[in-house]
């Protein structure tokens, strides 16, 4: 909420010309209006020797709450009564500098033109700055820009020194350097060390990314995280945003080699769809249920497929369910393939008579969410109720989890699973079930079978005995 | 003049031919609604009457109104020509499916009479050739209708004999919805004469003549299977025919009649499942009592109906049970379900019917009594109960005691016939704790003792599958999640956005005189069930994993996250219970308590690391440096924004203050503090017919034997005696001072009632420092635009979650099926997903 910037005598003239520089009278106390809020300019420090401005933010914490309930948003930090916005330095710092400090960040100068070309020995403070990736983040994001940093950090709360750091810093950057080039970086660095905006960001931010980021942002070697955070990672627009700025260079052999790193887990989900999909057809399935569907990856995969006539995707979440129809495109499908997709909400900790008639029943990746006390619920939903020929299950091998390097040890694969089976689990649950309710059960291996620890991902095929049951 | 009986819910199909008079007919004898007519069809789906192009659309109209109303059970009458066979049969169909029974009645009118009529209609301009058609299908018809399934036809074959005509609306034989009782329903005997004269003495039955009489007027249903396997059928028979006939019993038929009954009927039947024991046994009788008695036998087995339905619907009886959509219906179908169960045709391993789970599928409104299928003891399943306990295979013969629910079982003499297979406890066949989708999702009305009807919408029911699917404990354990608590009404004092003075204000207007102030304490809300032992929780709760309660939030969700810590607080808890003498004194192995568990950084971790703390951490390096830099400027008006910085900073300080003394580390148990406030309910009993003062008296006792469990300091209030008044809000200054949530006033009764039904069951009152977790740290300074805000939706709600809520416990308490307690339940967690705002 609080930038100071400082300067020294230079052989150009005295500190105090970074008056003129910033259009700010050093013997004013000057305030100007901003959306919910006020923004307060005034020089702490003022002799020939040494001036300092400060670009204080002056936010009402009840107008910000009203304002963002008031836009509709349902998410998101402004909309909690409670909320650090009031104190920090965000993109309310940043719509300040463009709007108080204008012709500085510009890099214009009425009075002394030539003094906004040259470069100044200046040091700017930014107090209760967000740092989401920790100092490191911010270094690697200054430093590569010629400034000397200083962090300091600041614990969450003193009084109880096992809940650690907080996120916010107090950030001092030196360097001789243009005032507005000063500024730009801040304009465009501080919402993207605060990962946030307080607005809604669309296609019309990209120009402004790229106008401020211009130059320095083309060879910074951290563009892609600052693209991804200033345009609240919203993968269509970081991609646009990066095709433009990098318009004319070679492809980047590194960057190949990232997506590579980043292929790794989505080919174990390809290797799964297609596994499921394989084990379905074989069991000459023509009528598929998706329990726990997500956002419809199976659903797509199974869609491509002409044998199979009609596909159930079944999730708890409304939400997950909305997002598949927009992934599915299901408002813009052909009304023959429309016609063989339905989407629905279900739990399978209820049963559900609207599984029945199935001719295969898909749980993939669903097992480990559910709490242990619930499983016999699933497995009555699943195998007694729906009882469908065909059932395919899927989960984690968690004797797997030593192989993923990124995976602290004994750390579950996703924070919201509730256990994770090792082969001999899995296969132990699905014989008693198998054995219970009139099934053979066989289990096959997806993604490199690990001679050791097995496959990333297990999977159970159960298919109906014959006969009465 | 005729008198035409019909069945009271029948399908009555008119046959006549156009300008026969039906419709004139339909109308003198039918309410409107009653009757659906083609021609008023065909005039809604293509607004011409006569349009006959329109005949098929108009006809699915016909059948589909038809269709809802036998859904409904109500008669409805077919107002169409139905001269042809194609036309009556999908309507004889239609009844079939529905079980009703279908009537004809023909109005055979002659030609030139319809030819007449139809001439003074404008729209009826079709010639005499017509109606001539249609009368010739009507009379090749006649003859046909009874073979064509009608199970009454009345043909009236003059104008005059339809003018005559008049009606009798005859109830269903199994309709006995005006007999109340009280009744006490016998299992099967299989001939097992001794038990049933034991069992009979022992329900207080005296003997008279060969029969028996209840001094108090109460009689007996059997239901079925008196007969076979046992040593003597032709005594139970003389017992169950001398009570049936004096008026004292009941008797449906079970499968085992319907085979001797065949049998005396002289039609072939094999000798088995004990048969063979049944005719000899008579072939003795009828040598003792004469020719007659076999005669006798056959009339009264030949009179036994598949099943009552009893007391205002309350009760069916039915030999192997039945399903509600076949309750009060007549149909092969309903009788070949009374007898022998939902079967599928298929056998199992020992060469018996493989059963569909009705019972376990069940969500009728009426309690089913049966028997057929032995079990080892009589247990309730969604409302049914099976009272066959095997007593001629040497287990009992149990009777139900209505509307008592008793149950009263005498052990047999001994085992009379070997059974062919093991008894399997009802509980392993039909396990009742699964639930179905339907049971929640879709708009709901919930039927509440405390509020009528509480509608949840469709929408909230959708996010709360989501809830209790992903996150709530099993839901054999959820038998009460706790209501919203609206607060008091805006204060306008200086300082203050809420203050005790509108609390009393509130209950004193609404007739309360006596309220009870709760030092409301800041942990997090937890609903505990605990019991006495692991056995007490599988017997009462049906639960198998070895837990003896459970701890769980506002949303029924697991209060800890491991099962230790859990086990441990309960164990804790049951221990002080004991100690405290309360299951004793409760006549009960289980309590439910609502409570507040400090601290609130127990549960409240990730709250205070990603939202409390951080904003204290920024307010503090925010403000601290604003103020810093504005100290070091000279200037005159950098002074007045100084002093508005530190007066935010102080705000600040001060709200991260108020957060700091709700944590506290947790190490072990022993640095949890547990303040029940409400013990809501215990077997047989919900206490909300106890006043607050006997909660929480009752609740100090536990906290007399462990630390882990503290009493909740309170005081009582006269609301019209100012110094007891101003007392209790100087006791509420000096908590809130001192920096406590506040507290919480109820009326002393715990439910109070106003003129619109209940009031507010509590209305919280906190603290000026406290809200500033809620409102946020610098509140304080903008208290005139706070005061606005609107209390209403919080309130109501409060009331439906309370019903709901009480509910839940009602029914658990009164032994309900696990769907009807889990509906309560999942409203109130739907409930919660209205939107409200949050600061309330």
């Amino acid at each position: 909420m609080l930038l100071t910037l400082t300067t020294t005598a230079t052989d150009r003239g005295p500190a105090t010309d970074l008056g003129y520089l910033l259009g700010k009278n050093p013997s004013r106390v000057q305030s100007f209006e901003l959306p919910s809020g006020k923004a307060h300019v005034f020089y702490p420090e003022a002799t020939a020797e040494r001036c300092t401005a400060a670009l204080l933010l002056d936010l009402d914490p009840l107008d910000l709450v009203r304002s963002a309930r008031k836009r509709g948003a349902s998410q998101g930090l402004l909309t909690h009564y409670v909320n650090d916005r009031p104190y920090v330095a965000s993109s309310f710092l940043s719509v300040a500098i463009s709007r108080v400090l204008r012709s500085a960040l510009s890099g214009s100068c009425r009075e002394r033109p030539a003094l906004a070309e040259a470069e100044l020995p200046l040091e700017v403070t930014v107090a209760a700055l967000p740092a989401r990736g920790g100092e490191g983040f911010v270094r690697a994001l200054f430093e590569p820009l010629g400034y000397e940093v200083e962090v300091a950090t600041e614990p969450l709360d003193p009084t109880f020194a096992e809940w650690g750091e907080s996120r916010y810093v107090t950030l001092t950057l030196r360097a001789n350097t243009r005032l507005s080039a000063l500024l730009t970086h801040l304009y465009v660095l501080v919402p993207v060390l605060d990962d946030d905006k307080h607005y809604w960001v669309g296609r019309e931010e990209i120009d402004k990314l790229l106008e401020k980021g211009g130059e320095w942002l083309k060879g910074h070697p951290e563009r892609e995280a600052i693209t991804r955070r200033y345009l609240k990672r919203q993968r269509g627009l970081t991609r646009e945003a990066l095709s433009r700025l990098t318009e004319g260079e070679d492809e980047d052999p590194e960057k190949e080699h990232a997506e590579a790193r980043m292929e790794g887990p989505i080919k174990l989900s390809t290797q799964r769809m297609a596994a499921v999909v394989a084990a379905v057809l074989e069991g000459g399935a023509k009528r598929v249920a998706d329990v726990g569907c997500g956002e419809g990856r199976l659903l797509r995969a199974l869609l491509k497929e002409p044998s199979i006539e009609k596909v159930l995707g079944m999730d708890v979440s409304v939400r997950a369910l909305e997002r598949a129809a927009q992934r599915l495109r299901l408002n813009e499908m052909h009304e023959r393939k429309r016609a063989r997709v339905e989407l629905m909400q279900g739990s399978m900790t209820y049963r559900d008579r609207r599984l029945q008639g199935y001719d295969a029943i898909c749980a993939i990746e669903v097992v480990e969410h559910l709490e242990p006390s619930r499983l016999e619920a699933f497995a009555r939903a699943i195998f007694e109720t729906a009882a469908p020929p065909l059932v395919v299950v899927t989960t984690p091998n968690v004797e797997h989890n030593v192989r993923f390097e990124s995976l602290p040890a004994g750390r579950l694969r996703h924070h919201d699973h509730r256990f994770e089976w090792t082969r001999a689990e899995f296969r132990a649950w699905a014989a008693e079930l198998a054995e219970r309710f009139g099934y053979e059960v066989r289990h096959l291996p997806v993604g490199t079978d690990d001679p050791e620890v097995g496959p990333p991902t297990q999977m159970a095929v159960f298919e109906r005995k014959e006969g009465p049951r | 003049m005729s008198v035409l009986t019909i069945p009271e819910k029948s399908l009555v199909v008119l046959v006549g031919a156009s300008g026969s008079g039906k419709s004139t007919f339909a109308a003198k004898h039918f309410l409107p609604t009653e009757v659906v007519s083609s021609d008023v069809c065909r005039g809604l789906v293509s607004d011409d009457t006569n349009d006959q192009a329109a005949t098929p659309d108009a006809f699915e109209v016909v059948h589909a109104i038809a269709s809802a109303r036998l859904r409904q059970h109500r008669l409805t009458v077919i107002d169409a020509t139905n001269v042809q066979k194609s036309a009556r049969q999908p309507l004889i169909q239609l009844a079939r499916k529905h079980h009703v029974l279908p009537v004809a009645i023909v109005l055979d009118v002659p030609a030139k009479v319809c030819h007449a009529r139809n001439e003074n209609r404008p729209d009826r301009q079709f010639g005499s050739h017509v109606v001539a058609h249609q009368r010739a299908q009507l009379r090749k018809s006649l003859r046909r209708l009874k073979k064509e399934g009608f199970r009454r036809v009345h043909v009236l074959d003059s104008a005059q004999a339809i003018e005559d005509a008049t009606f009798e609306r005859q109830k269903l034989w199994n309709d006995r919805k005006d007999d109340h009782g009280p009744f006490d329903v016998i299992g099967d005997v299989h001939g097992c004469a001794s038990e049933l004269v034991t069992l009979l003495t022992r329900l207080g039955y005296e003997r008279s003549g060969e029969g028996y009489v209840h001094p108090h007027g109460r009689r007996v249903i059997f239901v079925g299977d008196l007969v076979d396997r046992g040593p003597d059928s032709p005594g139970v028979l003389a017992v169950a025919m001398a009570m049936v006939a004096s008026g004292q019993a009941l008797c449906v038929m079970g499968n085992h009649e319907a085979k001797l009954l065949k049998k005396l009927a002289g039609k072939k039947v094999k000798l088995t499942h004990g048969l063979a024991e049944t005719w000899a046994q008579l072939e003795v009788a009828r040598e003792a009592r004469g020719d007659a008695f076999l005669d006798q036998v056959r009339a009264f087995l030949d009179a036994r109906i598949s099943h009552y339905v009893l007391d205002d619907g309350k009760l069916v009886v039915a030999h192997a049970g039945l399903a509600e959509h076949l309750q009060g219906r007549a149909s092969g179908r309903v009788r070949s379900f009374a007898l022998y169960g939902e079967t599928t045709g298929e056998t199992d391993e020992f060469g018996f019917p493989v059963r569909h789970d009705w019972a376990r599928d069940y969500r009728g409104k009426a309690v089913v009594v049966y028997g057929h299928t032995p079990v080892p003891d009589a247990e309730w399943v969604n409302d049914t109960i099976c009272i066959d306990t095997g007593c001629v295979f040497g287990g009992a013969l149990t009777a139900l005691r209505w509307p008592e629910r008793e149950l009263v079982s005498v052990p047999a003499e001994r085992e009379h016939y070997a059974p062919r297979k093991p008894l399997v406890p009802e509980a392993q066949l039909r396990p009742a704790g699964v639930l179905d989708v339907d049971d929640v999702i879709g708009k709901r009305h919930v039927q509440t003792r405390l509020a009528r009807t509480v509608t949840v919408r469709e929408e909230n029911g959708a996010a709360a599958l989501e809830v209790m699917s992903r996150f709530a404990v099993d839901p054999r354990w959820l038998i009460h999640l706790p209501p919203t608590m609206a607060p008091v009404a805006t204060s306008a004092r200086d300082g203050f956005l809420e203050h005790p003075a509108e609390a009393f204000d509130y209950f004193r207007s609404h007739g309360v005189s006596r309220v009870i102030c709760e030092e409301k304490h800041m942990g997090s809300r937890a609903v505990l069930v605990v019991c006495r032992d692991a056995d007490a929780a599988r017997a009462r709760f049906g639960v198998t994993d070895g837990k003896r309660g459970v701890v769980v939030s506002r949303t029924g969700r697991a209060f800890f996250a491991d099962d230790t810590t859990e086990a441990e607080v309960l164990e804790r808890v049951a221990q002080a219970v004991g100690a405290a003498g309360l299951w004793e004194e409760l006549g009960s192995d289980w309590v439910c308590l609502d409570a507040e568990l400090m601290p609130w950084s127990a549960k409240a971790m990730a709250l205070l690391r990603s939202q409390y703390a951080p904003v204290a951490a920024a307010s503090r390096l925010g403000l601290s440096a604003a103020t810093d830099a504005l100290a070091r400027c000279e200037h005159a008006d950098a002074r007045a924004l100084l002093e508005r910085f530190q007066e935010r900073l102080t705000h600040t300080e001060r709200y991260t203050e108020a957060y700091r003394r709700y944590c506290w580390p947790v190490a072990s148990t022993d640095d949890l503090k547990l303040a029940p406030f409400h013990l809501l309910a215990s077997e047989g009993a919900v206490h909300t017919d106890r006043d607050h003062g006997w909660h929480m008296a009752t609740l100090a006792r536990l906290a007399e034997h462990d630390s882990l469990l503290m009493a909740t300091t309170h005081r009582v209030v006269d609301v019209g005696d100012p110094s007891s008044v101003d007392d209790t809000t100087e006791w509420w200054l000096s908590m809130v001072e001192a920096g406590g949530e506040g507290m919480v006033v109820k009326p002393f009764e715990w439910l109070a009632h106003g003129e619109h039904g209940v009031i507010q069951p509590a209305l919280k009152v906190r603290g000026p420092e406290y809200l500033r977790i809620i409102y946020g740290p610098e509140y304080s300074a903008t208290l005139a635009r706070l005061r606005d805000r609107r209390l209403g939706t919080k309130r109501k709600l409060a009331v439906r979650e309370l019903a709901l809520g009480l509910e839940a416990l009602h029914r658990f308490v009164e032994k309900e099926p696990l769907y009807r307690v889990h509906e309560c339940v999942f409203g109130v967690l739907a409930l919660e997903s209205e939107p409200v705002d949050p600061r309330l």
